[in-house]
Protein backbone atom coordinates (compact mmCIF):
# COMPACT_ATOMS: atom_id res chain seq x y z
CA UNK A 1 0.00 0.00 0.00
CA UNK A 2 1.06 3.56 -0.87
CA UNK A 3 2.22 5.80 1.70
CA UNK A 4 -0.44 8.86 1.24
CA UNK A 5 0.85 12.09 1.93
CA UNK A 6 -0.09 15.71 1.56
CA UNK A 7 2.80 18.34 0.21
CA UNK A 8 2.75 22.02 -0.30
CA UNK A 9 4.54 23.80 -2.27
CA UNK A 10 4.85 27.19 -0.96
CA UNK A 11 6.24 28.80 -3.71
CA UNK A 12 3.01 27.90 -6.10
CA UNK A 13 0.78 29.07 -3.16
CA UNK A 14 -1.57 31.90 -4.45
CA UNK A 15 -3.31 31.99 -1.25
CA UNK A 16 -7.05 31.42 -3.00
CA UNK A 17 -8.22 29.62 -0.40
CA UNK A 18 -9.89 27.43 -2.71
CA UNK A 19 -8.91 24.24 -0.98
CA UNK A 20 -10.01 25.42 2.33
CA UNK A 21 -13.49 25.79 0.92
CA UNK A 22 -13.51 22.62 -1.33
CA UNK A 23 -12.84 21.35 1.81
CA UNK A 24 -15.40 22.51 3.09
CA UNK A 25 -18.12 21.71 0.73
CA UNK A 26 -16.78 18.07 0.21
CA UNK A 27 -17.04 17.17 4.10
CA UNK A 28 -19.73 19.58 5.06
CA UNK A 29 -18.09 20.69 7.39
CA UNK A 30 -19.50 23.02 10.27
CA UNK A 31 -19.21 26.56 11.31
CA UNK A 32 -15.86 27.63 13.02
CA UNK A 33 -14.28 24.48 11.86
CA UNK A 34 -11.66 24.37 9.83
CA UNK A 35 -9.86 21.31 8.37
CA UNK A 36 -7.90 23.13 5.97
CA UNK A 37 -6.74 26.34 5.84
CA UNK A 38 -4.22 28.57 4.35
CA UNK A 39 -1.01 30.32 6.32
CA UNK A 40 0.65 33.52 4.93
CA UNK A 41 4.42 33.91 6.47
CA UNK A 42 5.71 37.26 5.73
CA UNK A 43 2.52 38.85 4.85
CA UNK A 44 3.03 41.67 2.40
CA UNK A 45 6.70 41.77 3.03
CA UNK A 46 9.84 40.05 0.72
CA UNK A 47 9.68 36.61 0.95
CA UNK A 48 6.21 36.16 1.81
CA UNK A 49 4.75 32.71 1.19
CA UNK A 50 1.10 31.19 1.47
CA UNK A 51 1.23 27.05 2.65
CA UNK A 52 -2.25 25.19 2.58
CA UNK A 53 -2.29 23.10 5.91
CA UNK A 54 -4.22 20.65 7.15
CA UNK A 55 -3.21 17.13 9.03
CA UNK A 56 -0.14 15.81 7.67
CA UNK A 57 -0.73 12.16 8.71
CA UNK A 58 2.40 11.91 10.30
CA UNK A 59 4.80 8.89 11.05
CA UNK A 60 4.23 7.63 14.86
CA UNK A 61 1.09 10.44 15.00
CA UNK A 62 1.75 12.86 18.52
CA UNK A 63 -1.83 13.25 18.42
CA UNK A 64 -2.46 9.29 18.61
CA UNK A 65 0.57 9.17 21.10
CA UNK A 66 -1.11 11.52 24.09
CA UNK A 67 -4.68 10.86 23.43
CA UNK A 68 -5.74 9.75 26.87
CA UNK A 69 -8.42 7.49 25.36
CA UNK A 70 -6.47 5.82 22.46
CA UNK A 71 -9.39 6.96 20.08
CA UNK A 72 -6.59 7.10 17.10
CA UNK A 73 -5.79 4.50 14.54
CA UNK A 74 -4.02 4.70 10.91
CA UNK A 75 -5.17 3.13 7.84
CA UNK A 76 -3.47 0.94 5.23
CA UNK A 77 -2.64 4.32 3.46
CA UNK A 78 -1.17 5.38 6.70
CA UNK A 79 -3.88 7.95 7.03
CA UNK A 80 -4.32 8.91 10.49
CA UNK A 81 -8.20 8.42 12.09
CA UNK A 82 -9.87 8.53 14.88
CA UNK A 83 -13.02 7.49 16.63
CA UNK A 84 -15.47 10.30 17.73
CA UNK A 85 -17.33 7.71 19.69
CA UNK A 86 -14.23 7.50 22.33
CA UNK A 87 -13.24 10.61 21.60
CA UNK A 88 -13.77 12.73 25.41
CA UNK A 89 -12.41 16.13 23.88
CA UNK A 90 -9.45 16.48 26.33
CA UNK A 91 -7.73 18.84 23.64
CA UNK A 92 -4.42 17.23 24.14
CA UNK A 93 -4.32 16.31 20.63
CA UNK A 94 -4.00 19.84 19.81
CA UNK A 95 -1.29 20.73 22.09
CA UNK A 96 0.56 17.59 20.80
CA UNK A 97 0.05 18.62 17.03
CA UNK A 98 2.65 19.83 15.12
CA UNK A 99 0.39 21.98 12.30
CA UNK A 100 -2.63 22.73 14.77
CA UNK A 101 -5.07 20.22 12.85
CA UNK A 102 -7.42 19.11 15.37
CA UNK A 103 -10.61 21.28 15.73
CA UNK A 104 -13.35 21.07 18.11
CA UNK A 105 -17.14 22.34 17.57
CA UNK A 106 -17.59 24.26 20.83
CA UNK A 107 -15.86 27.15 22.59
CA UNK A 108 -13.80 25.30 25.29
CA UNK A 109 -14.88 26.48 28.23
CA UNK A 110 -14.89 23.70 31.42
CA UNK A 111 -13.48 21.57 28.92
CA UNK A 112 -16.49 21.18 26.94
CA UNK A 113 -14.94 21.30 23.56
CA UNK A 114 -17.14 18.65 21.77
CA UNK A 115 -15.39 15.84 19.94
CA UNK A 116 -12.34 16.43 18.33
CA UNK A 117 -12.71 16.95 14.34
CA UNK A 118 -10.26 17.03 11.66
CA UNK A 119 -8.67 16.52 8.09
CA UNK A 120 -9.40 12.37 7.43
CA UNK A 121 -7.96 12.61 3.89
CA UNK A 122 -11.17 12.51 2.23
CA UNK A 123 -11.46 8.86 3.76
CA UNK A 124 -14.30 8.54 6.23
CA UNK A 125 -14.33 7.18 9.36
CA UNK A 126 -15.14 4.08 11.71
CA UNK A 127 -18.88 4.65 11.29
CA UNK A 128 -21.37 2.65 8.78
CA UNK A 129 -20.16 1.47 5.14
CA UNK A 130 -17.60 3.31 3.04
CA UNK A 131 -19.43 6.42 1.86
CA UNK A 132 -22.60 5.49 4.24
CA UNK A 133 -24.28 8.70 4.71
CA UNK A 134 -24.08 7.61 8.86
CA UNK A 135 -20.12 8.03 7.88
CA UNK A 136 -20.86 11.25 6.18
CA UNK A 137 -22.46 12.77 8.76
CA UNK A 138 -19.88 12.52 11.62
CA UNK A 139 -16.42 12.15 9.20
CA UNK A 140 -17.42 13.43 5.74
CA UNK A 141 -16.47 12.34 2.58
CA UNK A 142 -15.11 8.81 1.64
CA UNK A 143 -13.62 9.83 -1.58
CA UNK A 144 -10.39 6.95 -1.24
CA UNK A 145 -12.72 4.42 -1.07
CA UNK A 146 -13.81 5.69 -4.53
CA UNK A 147 -10.51 5.62 -5.62
CA UNK A 148 -9.83 9.76 -5.70
CA UNK A 149 -8.01 11.97 -3.49
CA UNK A 150 -8.38 14.41 -1.20
CA UNK A 151 -10.40 17.40 -3.04
CA UNK A 152 -8.10 20.04 -1.67
CA UNK A 153 -5.27 18.66 -3.41
CA UNK A 154 -7.18 17.48 -6.65
CA UNK A 155 -9.09 20.99 -7.42
CA UNK A 156 -5.80 22.91 -6.53
CA UNK A 157 -5.51 26.10 -9.22
CA UNK A 158 -1.60 26.13 -8.96
CA UNK A 159 -1.18 22.56 -8.36
CA UNK A 160 0.47 24.03 -5.31
CA UNK A 161 -1.34 21.31 -2.69
CA UNK A 162 -0.14 18.13 -3.71
CA UNK A 163 -1.91 14.60 -2.16
CA UNK A 164 -0.92 10.97 -2.82
CA UNK A 165 2.10 8.68 -2.58
CA UNK A 166 4.62 10.30 -0.94
CA UNK A 167 7.37 9.02 -2.73
CA UNK A 168 5.40 10.03 -6.58
CA UNK A 169 4.68 13.91 -4.96
CA UNK A 170 8.10 14.09 -3.82
CA UNK A 171 9.02 13.14 -6.94
CA UNK A 172 7.00 16.11 -8.71
CA UNK A 173 8.59 18.45 -6.24
CA UNK A 174 11.69 17.43 -6.68
CA UNK A 175 11.40 18.24 -10.84
CA UNK A 176 10.19 21.36 -10.06
CA UNK A 177 12.65 22.88 -8.03
CA UNK A 178 14.85 21.82 -10.19
CA UNK A 179 13.77 23.50 -13.22
CA UNK A 180 12.56 26.49 -11.63
CA UNK A 181 16.03 26.65 -9.68
CA UNK A 182 14.34 27.54 -6.13
CA UNK A 183 12.20 25.87 -3.73
CA UNK A 184 11.23 26.74 0.08
CA UNK A 185 10.90 23.47 0.93
CA UNK A 186 8.21 20.39 1.47
CA UNK A 187 6.79 22.31 4.73
CA UNK A 188 5.83 20.14 7.69
CA UNK A 189 7.86 17.19 6.20
CA UNK A 190 10.75 17.49 8.27
CA UNK A 191 8.31 17.31 11.34
CA UNK A 192 5.46 15.21 10.14
CA UNK A 193 7.96 12.41 8.13
CA UNK A 194 11.27 13.39 9.86
CA UNK A 195 12.70 13.25 5.97
CA UNK A 196 13.01 16.41 3.43
CA UNK A 197 13.32 16.53 -0.03
CA UNK A 198 16.83 17.03 -0.81
CA UNK A 199 17.29 18.34 -4.80
CA UNK B 1 4.47 59.35 8.10
CA UNK B 2 7.73 59.81 9.21
CA UNK B 3 9.74 62.13 6.30
CA UNK B 4 11.99 58.63 5.80
CA UNK B 5 9.32 56.47 4.84
CA UNK B 6 7.39 59.49 3.01
CA UNK B 7 10.51 59.28 0.66
CA UNK B 8 11.09 55.38 0.47
CA UNK B 9 7.19 55.34 -0.79
CA UNK B 10 8.09 57.84 -3.76
CA UNK B 11 11.10 55.89 -5.20
CA UNK B 12 9.03 52.53 -4.76
CA UNK B 13 6.12 54.13 -6.62
CA UNK B 14 9.16 55.28 -9.45
CA UNK B 15 10.68 51.96 -10.11
CA UNK B 16 7.05 50.28 -10.27
CA UNK B 17 6.33 52.25 -12.81
CA UNK B 18 9.20 52.58 -14.69
CA UNK B 19 9.23 48.54 -14.36
CA UNK B 20 5.85 48.02 -15.57
CA UNK B 21 6.90 50.26 -18.75
CA UNK B 22 10.10 48.58 -19.08
CA UNK B 23 7.55 45.41 -19.24
CA UNK B 24 5.47 46.23 -21.35
CA UNK B 25 7.60 48.34 -24.03
CA UNK B 26 10.18 44.90 -24.56
CA UNK B 27 10.02 40.86 -24.46
CA UNK B 28 11.76 39.46 -21.79
CA UNK B 29 15.52 37.97 -22.60
CA UNK B 30 15.99 34.37 -21.76
CA UNK B 31 18.98 33.10 -19.22
CA UNK B 32 21.26 30.85 -20.46
CA UNK B 33 19.05 27.66 -19.16
CA UNK B 34 16.38 28.74 -21.67
CA UNK B 35 13.94 29.86 -18.24
CA UNK B 36 12.39 33.44 -19.21
CA UNK B 37 14.80 36.08 -16.39
CA UNK B 38 12.54 37.52 -13.60
CA UNK B 39 11.57 41.48 -14.32
CA UNK B 40 14.10 43.66 -12.51
CA UNK B 41 11.38 45.31 -10.24
CA UNK B 42 12.73 44.47 -7.00
CA UNK B 43 9.72 43.55 -6.54
CA UNK B 44 9.70 39.59 -7.86
CA UNK B 45 9.61 37.81 -3.86
CA UNK B 46 10.20 35.19 -5.76
CA UNK B 47 13.72 36.09 -5.62
CA UNK B 48 13.64 36.19 -2.16
CA UNK B 49 14.60 32.52 -0.78
CA UNK B 50 12.74 31.08 1.97
CA UNK B 51 13.41 27.57 3.77
CA UNK B 52 10.84 26.05 5.83
CA UNK B 53 13.79 24.93 7.59
CA UNK B 54 15.66 27.81 7.98
CA UNK B 55 12.77 29.81 9.52
CA UNK B 56 11.98 27.48 11.95
CA UNK B 57 15.80 27.32 13.14
CA UNK B 58 15.12 30.80 13.59
CA UNK B 59 11.76 30.87 14.84
CA UNK B 60 11.31 27.20 16.60
CA UNK B 61 7.27 27.86 15.50
CA UNK B 62 5.83 29.45 12.14
CA UNK B 63 3.53 32.36 12.99
CA UNK B 64 2.23 33.99 10.03
CA UNK B 65 -1.18 35.44 8.69
CA UNK B 66 -5.04 34.03 8.34
CA UNK B 67 -8.23 34.84 6.38
CA UNK B 68 -10.19 32.81 9.13
CA UNK B 69 -11.26 34.49 13.11
CA UNK B 70 -9.57 31.79 14.80
CA UNK B 71 -5.80 33.26 15.91
CA UNK B 72 -4.70 29.81 16.92
CA UNK B 73 -5.01 28.47 13.10
CA UNK B 74 -2.56 31.35 12.53
CA UNK B 75 0.56 28.88 13.78
CA UNK B 76 1.76 27.11 10.72
CA UNK B 77 4.21 24.15 12.40
CA UNK B 78 5.43 23.71 16.00
CA UNK B 79 7.91 21.31 16.64
CA UNK B 80 7.78 21.55 19.94
CA UNK B 81 4.05 19.55 20.04
CA UNK B 82 6.42 16.55 20.10
CA UNK B 83 8.64 17.55 22.56
CA UNK B 84 5.10 17.75 24.70
CA UNK B 85 4.26 14.34 23.48
CA UNK B 86 7.88 12.79 24.35
CA UNK B 87 7.54 14.23 28.01
CA UNK B 88 4.03 13.11 28.44
CA UNK B 89 4.66 9.43 26.88
CA UNK B 90 8.13 9.21 29.10
CA UNK B 91 9.22 11.22 31.73
CA UNK B 92 5.71 12.09 33.18
CA UNK B 93 4.76 8.15 33.34
CA UNK B 94 7.98 7.62 35.73
CA UNK B 95 7.47 10.86 37.64
CA UNK B 96 3.27 9.14 37.79
CA UNK B 97 5.07 5.81 39.29
CA UNK B 98 7.41 7.14 41.63
CA UNK B 99 5.38 9.42 43.12
CA UNK B 100 2.39 7.13 43.72
CA UNK B 101 3.87 3.90 43.73
CA UNK B 102 7.07 5.02 45.19
CA UNK B 103 5.38 6.67 47.76
CA UNK B 104 2.80 3.57 48.38
CA UNK B 105 6.04 1.16 49.04
CA UNK B 106 7.88 3.52 51.25
CA UNK B 107 4.55 3.72 53.07
CA UNK B 108 4.79 0.12 53.51
CA UNK B 109 8.27 -0.45 54.50
CA UNK B 110 7.84 2.61 56.59
CA UNK B 111 4.57 0.51 58.60
CA UNK B 112 6.84 -2.26 58.56
CA UNK B 113 9.43 -0.86 59.98
CA UNK B 114 7.45 1.22 62.57
CA UNK B 115 4.48 0.00 63.00
CA UNK B 116 1.42 2.40 63.87
CA UNK B 117 2.89 5.16 66.69
CA UNK B 118 1.13 4.21 69.84
CA UNK B 119 0.13 6.49 72.44
CA UNK B 120 2.01 6.00 75.20
CA UNK B 121 0.04 3.74 78.31
CA UNK B 122 -3.14 3.79 75.80
CA UNK B 123 -6.01 5.92 75.26
CA UNK B 124 -7.07 7.70 78.20
CA UNK B 125 -10.76 9.01 79.12
CA UNK B 126 -10.42 12.97 78.83
CA UNK B 127 -10.33 14.74 75.50
CA UNK B 128 -9.79 18.43 74.21
CA UNK B 129 -11.54 20.20 71.23
CA UNK B 130 -9.32 19.81 68.71
CA UNK B 131 -11.16 21.48 65.07
CA UNK B 132 -14.02 22.71 65.58
CA UNK B 133 -17.03 22.02 62.98
CA UNK B 134 -15.70 24.84 60.35
CA UNK B 135 -12.29 23.84 60.47
CA UNK B 136 -13.11 19.86 59.82
CA UNK B 137 -16.00 20.79 56.81
CA UNK B 138 -13.04 22.69 55.03
CA UNK B 139 -10.96 20.20 55.49
CA UNK B 140 -13.04 17.87 54.35
CA UNK B 141 -14.22 19.75 51.41
CA UNK B 142 -10.75 20.08 50.43
CA UNK B 143 -9.99 16.41 51.07
CA UNK B 144 -12.68 14.99 49.06
CA UNK B 145 -12.46 16.85 46.03
CA UNK B 146 -8.95 16.38 45.93
CA UNK B 147 -9.54 12.52 46.11
CA UNK B 148 -11.86 12.19 43.07
CA UNK B 149 -9.72 15.10 41.28
CA UNK B 150 -6.48 13.00 42.04
CA UNK B 151 -7.80 9.86 40.56
CA UNK B 152 -9.14 11.13 37.31
CA UNK B 153 -5.98 13.71 36.89
CA UNK B 154 -4.12 10.16 37.43
CA UNK B 155 -6.74 8.48 35.10
CA UNK B 156 -5.82 10.94 31.79
CA UNK B 157 -2.03 10.66 32.95
CA UNK B 158 -1.90 6.79 32.70
CA UNK B 159 -5.54 5.87 32.19
CA UNK B 160 -4.79 4.35 29.22
CA UNK B 161 -1.99 2.44 29.89
CA UNK B 162 -3.50 0.82 33.06
CA UNK B 163 -7.32 0.93 33.13
CA UNK B 164 -7.84 0.90 28.81
CA UNK B 165 -6.85 -3.07 28.54
CA UNK B 166 -8.92 -3.54 31.89
CA UNK B 167 -11.77 -2.36 30.67
CA UNK B 168 -11.93 -1.85 26.84
CA UNK B 169 -12.01 0.80 24.76
CA UNK B 170 -16.05 2.06 25.13
CA UNK B 171 -16.16 1.54 28.72
CA UNK B 172 -12.87 3.54 29.64
CA UNK B 173 -14.21 6.44 27.14
CA UNK B 174 -17.43 6.54 29.21
CA UNK B 175 -15.38 6.49 32.52
CA UNK B 176 -12.73 8.64 30.86
CA UNK B 177 -15.41 11.40 30.07
CA UNK B 178 -17.09 11.43 33.48
CA UNK B 179 -13.95 11.54 34.71
CA UNK B 180 -13.20 14.71 33.10
CA UNK B 181 -16.42 16.41 34.13
CA UNK B 182 -15.50 15.74 37.58
CA UNK B 183 -12.24 17.01 37.28
CA UNK B 184 -13.64 19.79 35.67
CA UNK B 185 -16.64 20.97 38.26
CA UNK B 186 -14.79 19.76 41.85
CA UNK B 187 -11.76 22.03 41.10
CA UNK B 188 -14.01 24.67 42.16
CA UNK B 189 -14.86 23.37 45.93
CA UNK B 190 -11.07 22.30 45.94
CA UNK B 191 -10.43 25.82 45.59
CA UNK B 192 -12.67 27.33 47.68
CA UNK B 193 -11.16 24.47 50.48
CA UNK B 194 -7.52 25.76 49.45
CA UNK B 195 -8.20 29.50 50.15
CA UNK B 196 -10.42 28.59 53.67
CA UNK B 197 -8.01 26.95 54.94
CA UNK B 198 -5.20 29.23 53.68
CA UNK B 199 -7.46 31.93 55.72
CA UNK B 200 -7.96 30.35 59.22
CA UNK B 201 -4.95 28.21 59.50
CA UNK B 202 -2.29 30.96 58.06
CA UNK B 203 -1.47 31.74 61.71
CA UNK B 204 -0.80 28.67 63.30
CA UNK B 205 1.49 27.87 60.04
CA UNK B 206 3.92 30.85 61.09
CA UNK B 207 7.53 29.23 60.84
CA UNK B 208 9.14 29.78 64.19
CA UNK B 209 12.29 28.17 66.45
CA UNK B 210 9.81 25.44 67.66
CA UNK B 211 9.76 23.80 64.58
CA UNK B 212 13.97 23.98 64.20
CA UNK B 213 13.89 22.26 67.42
CA UNK B 214 11.10 19.80 66.25
CA UNK B 215 13.16 19.28 62.84
CA UNK B 216 16.32 18.66 64.72
CA UNK B 217 14.54 16.28 66.84
CA UNK B 218 13.17 14.29 63.65
CA UNK B 219 9.97 14.68 64.46
CA UNK B 220 9.71 12.37 67.23
CA UNK B 221 9.10 9.59 64.16
CA UNK B 222 13.14 8.67 64.67
CA UNK B 223 13.11 7.09 67.94
CA UNK B 224 10.47 7.61 70.74
CA UNK B 225 11.09 11.70 71.18
CA UNK B 226 8.37 14.01 71.46
CA UNK B 227 9.66 17.37 70.73
CA UNK B 228 7.41 20.42 71.55
CA UNK B 229 4.77 22.18 69.39
CA UNK B 230 2.19 24.61 69.07
CA UNK B 231 -1.20 23.63 67.35
CA UNK B 232 0.79 22.09 64.29
CA UNK B 233 4.39 20.59 64.26
CA UNK B 234 6.96 21.06 62.25
CA UNK B 235 6.38 18.74 59.52
CA UNK B 236 2.61 19.42 59.22
CA UNK B 237 3.25 23.26 58.75
CA UNK B 238 5.49 21.33 55.61
CA UNK B 239 2.12 19.87 54.45
CA UNK B 240 -0.02 23.12 55.12
CA UNK B 241 2.47 25.07 52.86
CA UNK B 242 2.45 22.53 50.46
CA UNK B 243 -1.23 22.30 50.73
CA UNK B 244 -1.59 26.09 50.05
CA UNK B 245 1.21 26.72 47.44
CA UNK B 246 1.02 23.30 45.53
CA UNK B 247 -3.29 24.35 45.66
CA UNK B 248 -2.43 27.69 44.22
CA UNK B 249 0.19 26.55 41.23
CA UNK B 250 -2.67 23.99 40.39
CA UNK B 251 -5.47 26.80 40.28
CA UNK B 252 -3.68 28.91 38.06
CA UNK B 253 -2.49 26.23 35.61
CA UNK B 254 -5.74 24.16 35.63
CA UNK B 255 -7.95 27.42 34.98
CA UNK B 256 -5.44 28.25 32.30
CA UNK B 257 -6.09 24.71 30.65
CA UNK B 258 -9.69 24.36 32.00
CA UNK B 259 -10.24 28.34 29.59
CA UNK B 260 -7.72 27.10 26.91
CA UNK B 261 -6.41 30.10 24.74
CA UNK B 262 -7.57 32.96 26.87
CA UNK B 263 -4.64 34.30 28.00
CA UNK B 264 -2.14 32.56 26.84
CA UNK B 265 -1.10 30.21 22.75
CA UNK B 266 -0.18 26.85 22.36
CA UNK B 267 3.31 26.82 23.86
CA UNK B 268 2.00 28.27 27.30
CA UNK B 269 -1.18 25.97 26.78
CA UNK B 270 1.85 22.99 26.78
CA UNK B 271 3.79 24.31 29.60
CA UNK B 272 0.75 24.53 31.71
CA UNK B 273 -0.14 21.39 31.46
CA UNK B 274 3.64 20.20 32.13
CA UNK B 275 3.09 22.42 35.46
CA UNK B 276 -0.28 20.80 36.27
CA UNK B 277 0.32 17.43 36.24
CA UNK B 278 4.39 17.66 37.67
CA UNK B 279 2.96 19.69 40.77
CA UNK B 280 -0.08 17.49 41.00
CA UNK B 281 2.46 14.33 40.97
CA UNK B 282 4.44 15.81 43.83
CA UNK B 283 0.98 16.89 45.58
CA UNK B 284 -0.32 13.07 45.22
CA UNK B 285 3.17 11.59 46.97
CA UNK B 286 3.19 14.67 49.85
CA UNK B 287 -0.32 13.72 50.32
CA UNK B 288 -0.37 10.01 50.69
CA UNK B 289 2.00 10.56 53.58
CA UNK B 290 0.13 12.88 55.11
CA UNK B 291 -3.40 10.46 54.97
CA UNK B 292 -1.10 7.73 56.13
CA UNK B 293 -0.18 9.69 59.27
CA UNK B 294 -3.72 10.95 59.84
CA UNK B 295 -4.97 7.12 59.44
CA UNK B 296 -3.16 4.31 60.13
CA UNK B 297 0.54 5.63 61.18
CA UNK B 298 -0.71 7.09 64.62
CA UNK B 299 -2.87 5.91 66.85
CA UNK B 300 -5.87 8.91 67.73
CA UNK B 301 -4.66 11.20 64.94
CA UNK B 302 -7.57 10.67 63.02
CA UNK B 303 -9.51 11.65 65.49
CA UNK B 304 -8.42 14.93 65.25
CA UNK B 305 -10.79 15.36 61.95
CA UNK B 306 -13.21 12.96 63.21
CA UNK B 307 -15.21 14.75 65.71
CA UNK B 308 -12.91 16.97 66.47
CA UNK B 309 -12.18 15.93 69.84
CA UNK B 310 -8.66 13.79 70.69
CA UNK B 311 -7.24 12.77 73.30
CA UNK B 312 -5.60 14.33 75.96
CA UNK B 313 -2.84 12.31 76.16
CA UNK B 314 -1.94 12.37 72.95
CA UNK B 315 -2.57 15.91 72.58
CA UNK B 316 0.20 16.57 75.16
CA UNK B 317 2.55 13.89 73.14
CA UNK B 318 2.50 14.97 69.66
CA UNK B 319 1.34 18.88 70.71
CA UNK B 320 2.63 19.74 74.02
CA UNK B 321 2.41 23.53 73.96
CA UNK B 322 -0.74 23.60 72.51
CA UNK B 323 -2.19 21.34 75.04
CA UNK B 324 -1.13 23.44 77.90
CA UNK B 325 -2.65 26.63 76.43
CA UNK B 326 -5.67 24.92 75.53
CA UNK B 327 -5.96 23.38 79.10
CA UNK B 328 -5.14 26.67 80.99
CA UNK B 329 -8.07 28.23 78.96
CA UNK B 330 -10.46 26.09 80.21
CA UNK B 331 -9.20 26.44 83.56
CA UNK B 332 -10.50 30.36 83.14
CA UNK B 333 -14.16 31.26 85.06
CA UNK B 334 -14.73 32.53 81.75
CA UNK B 335 -16.40 30.10 79.42
CA UNK B 336 -14.58 30.13 76.07
CA UNK B 337 -15.85 29.32 72.80
CA UNK B 338 -14.52 26.32 70.79
CA UNK B 339 -11.48 27.20 68.75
Amino acid sequence: MARMKFLCDADRCIECNACVTACKNANEVPWGINRRRVVTINDGKPGERSVSMACMHCNDAPCAAVCPVDCFYTTADAVVLHNKDLCIGCGYCFYACPFGAPQYPKLGNFGSRGKMDKCTYCSGGPEGADGSPAEFARYGANRMAEGKLPLCAEMCSTKSLLAGDGEIIAQIYKERVLKRGYGSGSWGWQTAYQESINV
Amino acid sequence: MSSLALVKRIVLAGVFALSMHAASAQTLPDDSAGRPAAPATGLNTDKVEVHEQQLLGEMRKLQGFITIPDTRAATLVQPDGRSWRDYRRGPLLWITAACVLGMLALLLVFYAVKGEIKIAGGRGTATLLRFGAFERFMHWLTAASWCILAISGLNVVAGRAVLLPLMGNDAFSLFSTWAKYSHNFLAFPFIAGIVLMFLVWLRHNIPNKIDVEWFKQGGGFIGNKHPPSEKFNGGQKVVFWIVVLGGGALTVTGLALMFPFYVTDITGMQLAQLAHGGVALLMIAAMLGHIYIGSVGMEGAFDAMKDGRVDLKWAREHHSLWAAKELAKSGDTSPHPAE
